[in-house]
């Protein structure tokens, strides 16, 4: 049964109810004692996101300083409950332009109120795309309450666009300069051991997509995946032009794609949203360009020294240069007295992370900073436990960069009114999870 | 577009409920709206409202759509409790839902959906109606759904008003929210109701799966869920729907993919093309891998039905280990679940790999992590076994660094590893015992203590380890009471000297007299018997060879795994239970017991350790050693007839272990009708010969269905092979119409023996002083006759089998029998007295080696060979009386069954 929630609650740290909306009759409306008594006044707090509780069934998130919790009593579909959470929330985001907190949700429970029974009904998730809610559901009114019926001019189109074929992009919008904004994003994961071999690598990256594009135009998109390729030149009838082409492991698309004509064709063709959306994401395990190379020696002299050495390599091009680089060296808890020598940037140690923090804002391509720290710990008698030493974590960015080397080939725009668009493309890469064990 | 309503929450002004009804019922609009916000903000914090019910519900009829659903949503929460005054808003719902403006028209018959008062029930059925045929889809897709919320009230006025066909006639809409919409009704409403309603037919499917393309994500999860049910007709249909659904495999959204998932799967089942089932599995691993890198909690749901999907098609993610490995910030509830799926998918390709990854775990910060993958790699050994030293040597590894949690969960593996690979891996012992004095965990010591009693005869100074333990019997947990007791025992037998006999003394002394655990005192007390009437006895008892254990666990039942896979991406494969364990739905009526109350989901999860797991294996845990006793076939206990009287002199406790002579209880499978009541004029009579302690007696049952009463029963037997006549006259009483008496006849042998050859026949006359002779017949089932002393030495067996002439071996196939668990069937044969001695493995044959001893001591050699659980039970035997055979063979087929 697809049936996502019997009820759902907004509760702060304290276990205060902020919201909620029962949407079936099945479960009491007194769950959430039995959530806050079971779950949060508990260790069990964080432990599985999956609970039951007498007959009924907790999945919960926490959101910044919110639990999310959905209560249901029959075989509900937690994969959809979790997506609806999580949808929702950015739908929240998007009406309250950011945050979503305790505040946020205070300062707009009219609106919450109004938009939860807007995007599920008896438990089954209804449209949940901003665009189109924010069609009909607005805080405008208060605007105009004068007017007899402030809201009859926009209301019949907006149903057809809630259930139709399309139904994240309204009709009848107007540019006058038509742009099409797209960031690709990657997010590099890297688990080295600490003998320097590779682990496990690779990259997820996403296509984040501005469009400020009048009517409704159909795009195209072209990458220089292999797959993709070779379908094109197999349609062509001749081999495609050389080049580095790159193998997909995966990808998703936004709803607005086509996917059985992906899948036939190998093309993204899509009605994009209006405004900004994420239009795929994508997953390459093969290939991977890792942009740093980091060479740590870590040396415990005795029980209350150590000295930490770390060489950091930049991998990418000399013109290009990485921003915001943050290396986190981990450091037994009784560290007491730290000094440092950097080749570049900034280096602290932050008690509260238990961590030696060195910053660099400006890295520039195929360089090697070092890093060398004397580090002097306490001696404590309770200290039978070895310490084990956390990875080393590392975030950065690189503008202009791909870790898995992707390029858009081309992006066409074609509505019936056959203006021209402009487009722009960037390609950043960050930090996923970047650890080296030491 | 952040608005300031924390605003409505700040009045608690004495008299506020007064003060709102005020301001409800101002004239100006504002202030109106205001006054709503803020009841709707004191009902949000918890505050009871309700008496401004009239107030607000006058509030209702507004152009203000804001305001109206606010109104909505007060009268949603307290309808209930003011149903009498709700009445006063059905008018305004009846006249909104005919409004002009499609939203409103919804928003009338949704909200009258959530009002579950009977009044307003019976006038939502006409605005239904209207609006399930409206030219607004978005009203449509509204009405669709508040078919199901009119169901779950009153499923009786659904069925009536014909509001079912209708939905049905939405599935053509051609609106695809609308069909999705309607799609969800129809399965919840078929989930609730025992008819069927809504059955997929290939007409309908490929109607869904053509809305499937223009639907929203849920409204695809709404129709995957329910074609998941869908039974194809054959591979050439299931490999259209698997082609039409896989382009779903991209979708972003997890809940798509998952029912994706779950449909070629099932799909699956049924294609036979291995290319294509190849291809699929191959499509299938990458989006399952996406999901990996969605929110925690999504994962979380993900890797549970990983776990399952693995099970079924280990294929998909052979290749995908990797993905599996911890990540140092992943909630502990992904890397339980990642670390289980690294075991399930852990071969000798990748252990190497795999090994490092779970070193590398051991040495985290969470404890019970720590714990968990320590005993991964014990798991790994079990299952693999070419890289089962390379495991130990990890476990090696990790004993050194000395970490108390990681050395003691380290020794309950290795021991599972003994148990799993006798007589490979012992020279690591002496490791093992230098961290001895470090157990503080009773399932440590336990486990350390049977490898010290397991070993005993290669360890110097066992006596002297064991002995460290002993100061502290009394204070020890049972689990390690019982493991020292058995250890000691074993020590003794092997090193029968001075020190381990003054030892024996203390630990059965402790546990006999010092103690109040029965299940202690009861296995100190065999122990104690066993080795004052025979040590040699006691020796085949205790130092029996252990069955073989293996790493089955965590692995579900077959049955178990389909059912769960039927059901991937809901609350039963992520606790991987059937739905009906946990639903406590009225309609399902079934009440669940009292400390089930709070079943604990999350324990669910991830508790399943190995000596759980094997716990279904006999003797694969920590009670390893006590379970020979159990099973091994010992001299029936106390029963053996100069056992009491020995064991009383020995601890003074005459009688307190003598069986009472048990009555017939009624769980004893029935007794056979031998003369129906139709044939013997209303007296009917069931019997069967039985053997009790050694003795065989004829166990009958009388029962009078007659219109007198019966009285002076007598009874006489036939000639017969064994010559079995009553030892004793037959004792009834009268028997008056409509009552019933048992009787227990002891028997004798050898009396009027029938000369002719062996035959099973065995002729019964009754008779009564009110009715004729009754005459019938019963059979003389063999393995009734089987002696308690029919176990022979394994050498004894050997010897006896070679010196028989191969002439004298007869086999027979029961090709209908199954031997579903070796350990089990040798229990019941044992109970028969067809005793154990060896088994070994022929491929995936068991051949089990047995004897018995028959009448006039003779001797039966038997060889069973069988594929557990498959059916075919080949027996061969071997006695010098071969005219016997049939006889046995006819008493072998009654075993078996």
């Amino acid at each position: 049964m697809p049936v996502a929630a019997s009820a759902i609650y907004f509760l702060n740290l304290r276990g205060d109810v902020l919201i909620n909306r029962l949407y079936r009759d099945d479960v009491g409306g007194n769950m959430v004692d039995a959530f806050r008594m079971h779950i949060m006044q508990t260790k069990e707090l964080g432990t599985c996101p999956v609970r039951q509780i007498g007959g009924c069934s907790f999945f919960y998130m926490r959101i910044s300083n919110v639990y999310i919790v959905i209560v249901v009593s029959s075989n509900a579909n937690v994969a959809c409950a979790f997506k609806f959470v999580v949808e929702a929330v950015a739908l929240f985001k998007s009406y309250f332009g950011g945050a979503f907190d305790e505040d946020a949700i205070r300062n707009n429970f009219v609106l919450i109120y109004e938009l939860l029974d807007e995007i599920m009904d008896f438990g089954y998730p209804q449209n949940l795309s901003p665009e189109i809610l924010k069609l009909y559901i607005t805080q405008e009114g208060v605007r105009s309450p004068f007017s007899s019926k402030p809201t009859d001019k926009p209301v019949p189109n907006a149903t057809l666009q809630v259930t139709g074929a399309v139904g994240w992009r309204r009709e009848g919008l107007m540019y006058k300069k038509n742009e099409v904004f797209l960031d690709i994003v990657e997010s590099v994961n890297l688990l080295m051991s600490s003998k320097g071999s590779v682990l496990r690598c690779d990259v997820t990256g996403k296509i984040l997509m501005k469009c400020f594009l009048s009517g409704m135009p159909d795009l195209k998109l072209g990458l220089n995946d292999k797959i993709g390729l070779e379908k094109e030149s197999q349609l062509k009838a001749r081999p495609s032009k050389s080049g580095k082409t790159i193998e997909l492991d995966d990808v998703t698309f936004h709803q607005c794609v086509n996917l059985t004509r992906f899948n036939s064709e190998k093309t993204v063709s899509f009605v994009p949203p209006d405004g900004e959306f994420e239009l795929m994401k994508y997953r390459i395990t093969e290939g991977v360009n890792l942009p740093f190379r980091v060479l740590p020696t870590i040396k415990e002299l005795g029980r209350t020294r150590m000295e930490v050495n770390v060489k950091v390599k930049s991998v990418f091009g000399a013109k290009m240069f990485a921003l915001g680089v943050v290396v986190k060296i981990p450091v037994p808890k009784q560290t007491a007295k730290t000094s440092f020598q950097v080749t570049t940037g900034r280096a602290k140690y932050n008690a509260s992370i238990d961590c030696l923090v060195w910053k660099i804002r400006k890295f520039p391509g195929q360089t090697e900073p070092t890093m060398s720290a004397e580090v002097e710990l306490i001696s404590t008698m309770a200290e039978k436990k070895s310490w084990t030493r956390p990875p080393i974590q590392m975030e950065f960015q690189v503008p202009m960069f791909t870790a898995s080397g992707l390029r858009v080939r081309f992006l066409k725009v074609w509505e019936k009114s056959g203006y021209n668009t402009v487009e722009w493309v960037r390609y950043i890469t960050k930090a996923g999870s970047y650890e080296i064990r030491c | 577009m952040s608005g300031h309503d924390s605003k409505y929450f700040s009045t608690t002004k004495k008299g506020e409920i007064p003060e709102l009804k005020d301001e409800l019922n101002s004239q100006y609009k504002d202030k109106k709206k205001d006054a709503v916000k803020k009841v709707i903000a004191a009902m949000t914090v918890g505050k009871d409202v309700s008496s401004l019910f009239t107030d607000v519900v006058n509030c209702m009829q507004t152009e203000n759509l804001e305001l109206k659903k606010l109104v909505y949503l007060y009268l949603i929460n307290y309808a209930k409790s003011q149903p009498d005054l709700a009445i006063l808003a059905v008018n305004t719902f009846v006249k909104d839902s005919q409004d002009p403006n499609p939203l409103i028209r919804a928003l009338a018959v949704r909200t009258m959906g959530c009002i579950r008062v009977d009044k307003i029930t019976e006038y939502l059925c006409d605005p239904l109606q209207r609006c399930l045929k409206d030219d607004d889809p978005y009203v449509r897709k509204t009405a669709a759904i508040c078919v199901a919320k009119l169901y779950d009230i009153n499923a009786e006025l659904v069925e009536d008003r014909g509001f079912l066909d209708t939905l049905k006639d939405l599935i053509s809409d051609n609106n695809p929210m609308v069909v999705a919409n309607a799609v969800a009704a129809l399965a919840e409403i078929q989930e609730s109701s025992s008819r069927p309603i809504f059955e997929v037919t290939s007409h309908t499917l490929s109607k869904l799966l053509t809305a499937l393309n223009e639907c929203t994500e849920w409204g695809q999860v709404f129709i995957l869920d329910a074609l998941s049910k869908y039974k194809a007709a054959d591979a050439r249909e299931a490999e259209n729907i698997v082609e039409r659904v896989t382009p779903r495999l991209q979708h972003a959204n997890c809940a798509v993919v998952l029912s994706a998932v779950k449909m070629i799967l099932q799909q699956m089942e049924l294609i036979i093309s291995t290319d294509v089932v190849r291809n699929l599995c191959k499509k299938m691993a990458p989006p399952l891998v996406t999901l990996l890198s969605a929110e925690p909690e999504i994962q979380y749901v993900a890797l549970r039905n990983i776990n399952l999907i693995v099970q079924k098609r280990p294929t998909i993610l052979a290749h995908e280990i990797k993905v599996f490995f911890c990540k140092y910030n992943d909630p502990i509830y992904v890397k339980m679940e990642k670390l289980e799926i690294m075991i399930k998918l852990a071969s000798d390709r990748n252990i190497d790999q795999v090994l490092l990854e779970f070193k590398e775990y051991a040495t985290e910060v969470d404890v019970d992590f720590v714990r968990k993958a320590v005993r991964a790699i014990g798991r790994c050994a079990i299952k693999l076994e070419r890289a089962a030293e390379r495991c130990i040597s990890v476990l090696l590894e990790l004993i050194k660094i000395k970490v108390n949690y990681v050395v003691q969960e380290a020794i309950i593996v290795i021991k599972d590893i003994f148990r799993r690979y006798p007589n490979t891996y012992e020279s690591i012992i002496a490791t093992l015992c230098e961290s001895l004095d470090t157990l503080d965990e009773p399932e440590a010591k336990a486990s350390m203590i049977w490898i010290i009693g397991e070993y005993a005869e290669r360890i110097d100074n066992a006596d002297e380890l064991l002995e460290s333990f002993l100061e502290s019997f009394p204070e020890e947990p049972p689990l390690v009471q019982l493991q020292l007791l058995t250890a000691t025992v074993k020590l003794f037998l092997k090193k029968p000297t001075e020190g381990p006999q003054q030892m024996i003394q203390v630990v059965l002394n402790n546990a006999t007299v010092e103690t109040d655990n029965p299940d202690l005192r009861d296995r100190a007390y065999i122990y104690w018997r066993l080795l004052s009437t025979d040590p040699e006895a006691a020796k085949d008892v205790v130092l029996a060879e252990k069955p073989v254990i293996s790493d089955d666990s965590n692995q579900l039942d077959s049955s178990l795994l389909d059912e769960l896979l039927a059901n991937i991406a809901t609350l039963a494969s992520v606790y991987h239970k059937p739905p009906d364990a946990f639903v406590t739905r009225a309609k399902s009526a079934v009440q669940r017991p009292e400390e089930e109350e709070y079943p604990d989901g999350s324990e669910t999860g991830y508790s399943e350790t190995p000596s759980h797991a094997t716990d279904a294996v006999p003797s694969a845990s920590g009670s390893a050693s006590a379970a020979p006793t159990r099973q091994v076939p010992v001299s029936p206990p106390p029963a053996a007839a100069p056992v009491p009287d020995l064991l009383g002199d020995l601890i003074g406790l005459d009688g307190a272990l003598v069986p009472v002579e048990e009555p017939m209880t009624p769980s004893r499978p029935p007794l056979p009708v031998l003369l129906p009541a139709s044939t013997g004029q209303g007296l009917q009579i069931s019997a069967q010969l039985v053997r009790r302690d050694g003795q065989i007696f004829y166990s009958m049952l009388f029962e009078n269905n007659s219109q007198v009463p019966l009285d002076g029963f007598m009874i006489q037997f036939n000639k017969n092979t064994f010559g079995l006549a009553p030892s004793s006259p037959l004792q009834v009483p009268q028997l008056l119409p409509g009552s019933s008496a048992m009787a227990l006849l002891p028997m004798a042998m050898f009396q009027h023996v029938f000369s002719g050859p062996p035959s099973t026949l065995l002729q019964v006359a009754i008779k009564n002083n009110q009715q004729p002779v009754w005459y019938f017949n019963d059979k003389l089932s063999l393995h009734i006759f089987f002696t308690e002393d029919g176990k022979m030495e394994r050498a004894n067996f050997l010897e006896t089998w070679k010196s028989l002439p191969d002439s004298n071996e007869i086999s027979k196939d029961f090709p209908t029998h199954v031997i579903k668990s070796m350990d089990a069937t040798i229990e019941h044969l044992a109970a028969s007295n067809v005793f154990f001695i060896a088994k070994r493995r022929n491929m995936n044959q068991e051949v089990l080696y047995l004897s018995a001893k028959g009448p006039r001591g003779i001797p039966f050699l038997i060889e069973i060979t069988a594929v557990v659980g498959t059916p075919g039970v080949k027996c061969a035997v071997k006695t010098p009386n071969p005219e016997m055979v049939p006889l046995f063979f006819e008493g072998v087929d009654a075993l078996l069954k």
